[in-house]
């Protein structure tokens, strides 16, 4: 059964749509005091490939559509961006992501399943979203359903050995319907990846784990899309499409600092990045 | 002298071959019921639904986080998954995925820990699940369940299946004789059942430590003390009402369970008893020592808990409600 889903179809208008999207995750961690702005504006444009630009198929108000395409943010910490998202997919009123971090709210700082509508998964302990995937493909098989299942990975979380785990049970049960999306922006929380704790050679790795690799520039919407068309193509095989992407994405003096990973901008910072944010 | 002698109980087969019963049961009910293994089933008796529902079985392998991890993925698609391995493995290994992916989800899936407790016995420390009672007790939303006899675990089984929530099962290696018949009991999430009526005292008890108990308040009835036992089979929630009325009406409590006394069924049940219906109490556990390799009845008497531990308690507690002069 396929959805027809309305969505933006041209490229201008996906731009527009993730500056936007950049503003809504400044404005609501600026405001909590605390969340990780660069870590979900790395992925704003990946984000905007399949909620807008007609990858993932979804009712924004029938959030639990049987047939939906599964969406799971396995890096918990970029819930910002998920809320932003969903917010603007009509899931739930777009003030409410302005409660972020708030008691009695719930938004929550990281995504807990059953607080909101659209929130597939909770997730915040780094390395858990590709098993949950995994576990969605299998329940579809089950349930005679035929939806695809979409993880957005963080590049830090790869050290983590689930997700090794959970790439091998990919491949063994061939679910061809999981696409994995790595945002690899290069940093974890205290510096360098390749310093930290190195992932390379990552793409060879997914490889000899069965996986089908395409790489894309994880802020290029028609070269996000290109990819993400293409691989639905691919048969018997999980496919992982490793997202090169700046973390910080859209405003220099957080694209310049890692050290932003984990706090949110202070009032004066946040005016500088909203008119770098509107100037481009 | 075998579990259950004294008290003149039916033996019976080890647990986990009810558990392995009880899961093809539910299996044959219910087309939404799937099981999940950690290369475990031949151990756990899981396997009994491979061979029975092939495409309702999945051995994930040697990768709890993982298991634990697809479990809940399935349990969001209207499944009812059955994660099962051995305590030790699937709750130490897996804690974190178990706690975000499971409990705080509030996801309809339930976990199998087998082989919990000492009783596993051979293959020694590393692989007994001694500290599971206080694992799952971290878990706010999990219900708790620990059958004590092949009755009730086809029942609880059963029991949690239908439950709309996340459960955590207890199962065992060693054999627990029979305590009830089929049928008698209406086992649910919160119960917990009198097996043995009595005045003096009440022995609290979950697990293999039920039928321990009977065997003591057989062999306390010798002495003209009138025991009660009281099944606590659900440590989540807990039969708070079972437990102050046996507090008011017996004036002394002995807990006994097959777990480390820190974390366990009797530190809870003392919350219970301190804050509703203060009496004496003693406990029959684990101190905080490791447990080693050995036959289970040899470690059973080695580390008390055997149904001689629970009389020695008895006794202290009693002496202790008199010296109060309570009734």
């Amino acid at each position: 059964m396929k959805e027809k889903i309305e969505t933006v179809q041209n490229i201008p208008a996906l731009k527009d749509l993730a500056r936007e999207l950049r503003l809504d995750i400044l404005e609501c961690t600026t405001r909590a005091g605390s969340g990780h702005p660069s870590s979900s504006w790395s992925a704003v444009e990946i984000l905007t490939a399949l909620y807008f630009g007609g990858i993932l198929r979804y009712r924004a108000q029938e959030p639990l559509w049987p047939d939906r395409d599964r969406f799971i943010m396995s890096k918990g910490h970029a819930a910002p961006l998920l809320y932003a998202v969903l917010a603007r997919a009509g899931y739930f009123p777009y003030e409410m992501i302005m409660q972020l971090r708030q008691v009695g709210s719930p938004v929550q700082g990281h995504p807990v399943l059953g607080m909101l509508p659209g929130v597939e998964a909770t997730t915040g302990s780094l390395g858990q979203g590709l098993s949950l995937g995994v576990g969605h493909v299998l329940g579809s098989r089950l349930n005679h359903r035929h939806y695809r299942v979409y993880v957005l990975l963080g590049d830090g979380e790869c050290e983590a050995g689930q997700i090794w785990e959970s790439a091998m049970s990919a491949a063994h049960y061939k679910c061809d319907q999981l696409t994995a999306i790595l945002d690899y922006n290069k940093f974890q929380e205290t510096g360098p990846i390749s310093r930290e704790m190195g992932l390379e050679p990552l793409a060879e790795k997914w490889r000899s784990f069965g996986w089908h690799v395409e790489e894309a520039d994880g802020h290029s919407i028609p070269d996000l899309l290109e990819k993400l068309h293409g691989i639905q193509e691919v048969q018997g095989k999980p496919q992982i499409i490793i997202a090169h992407t700046i973390k910080g994405k859209g405003v220099s003096f957080v694209e310049s600092d890692f050290t932003f990973h984990g706090r949110a901008l202070t009032p004066e910072q946040a005016k500088k990045a909203r008119e770098e944010l509107l100037c481009n | 002298m075998q579990l259950g002698e004294k008290a003149g109980l039916k033996p019976s087969k080890p647990m986990r071959d009810y558990f392995g019963e009880a899961i093809l049961a539910v299996a044959r009910e219910n087309p939404r019921v799937v099981v999940l293994d950690g290369d475990l089933g031949n151990s756990t008796k899981a396997e009994t639904v491979r061979q029975a529902f092939p495409e309702r079985f999945f051995n994930i392998g040697i990768a709890e986080s993982n298991l634990v991890g697809i479990g809940a993925g399935m349990a969001s698609c209207d499944l009812i998954p059955w994660i099962t391995s051995f305590s030790s493995f699937l709750l130490c290994n897996a804690y974190d995925q178990i706690r975000l992916a499971v409990a705080m989800s509030n996801l309809n899936a339930k976990i199998l820990g087998s082989h919990g407790g000492i009783t596993l016995g051979k293959d020694g420390p590393t692989q007994m699940g001694i500290e599971d009672f206080a694992l799952m007790g971290g878990l706010p939303t999990m219900q708790m369940l620990v059958p004590c006899d092949p009755v009730s675990m086809l029942a609880l089984v059963k029991v949690a299946t239908d439950y709309q929530g996340p459960v955590w099962l207890r199962s065992s290696r060693v054999a627990a004789p029979y305590i009830y018949e089929t049928g008698k009991v209406d086992f649910k999430v919160g119960g917990s059942e009198i097996v043995r009526q009595g005045r003096d005292v009440t022995i609290i008890a979950c697990g293999i430590m039920v039928a321990a108990a009977l065997d003591a308040a057989a062999m306390l009835a010798e002495e003209g003390i009138s025991s009660r036992v009281l099944d606590l089979y659900s440590l989540r929630p807990m039969d708070t009402a079972a437990i102050l009325t046996a507090a008011r009406e017996t004036g002394a409590l002995v807990c006994a369970e097959e777990h480390l006394l820190v974390g366990g069924m009797g530190s809870n049940v003392a919350r219970i008893v301190s804050s509703g219906h203060p009496v004496p109490m003693r406990f029959v556990g684990l101190a905080d020592v490791y447990i080693e390799s050995g036959d289970p009845n040899d470690l059973l008497e080695k580390y008390h808990l055997t149904d001689e531990d629970i009389c020695i308690a008895v006794r202290e507690v009693i002496g202790a409600k008199e010296m109060a002069g309570q009734p």
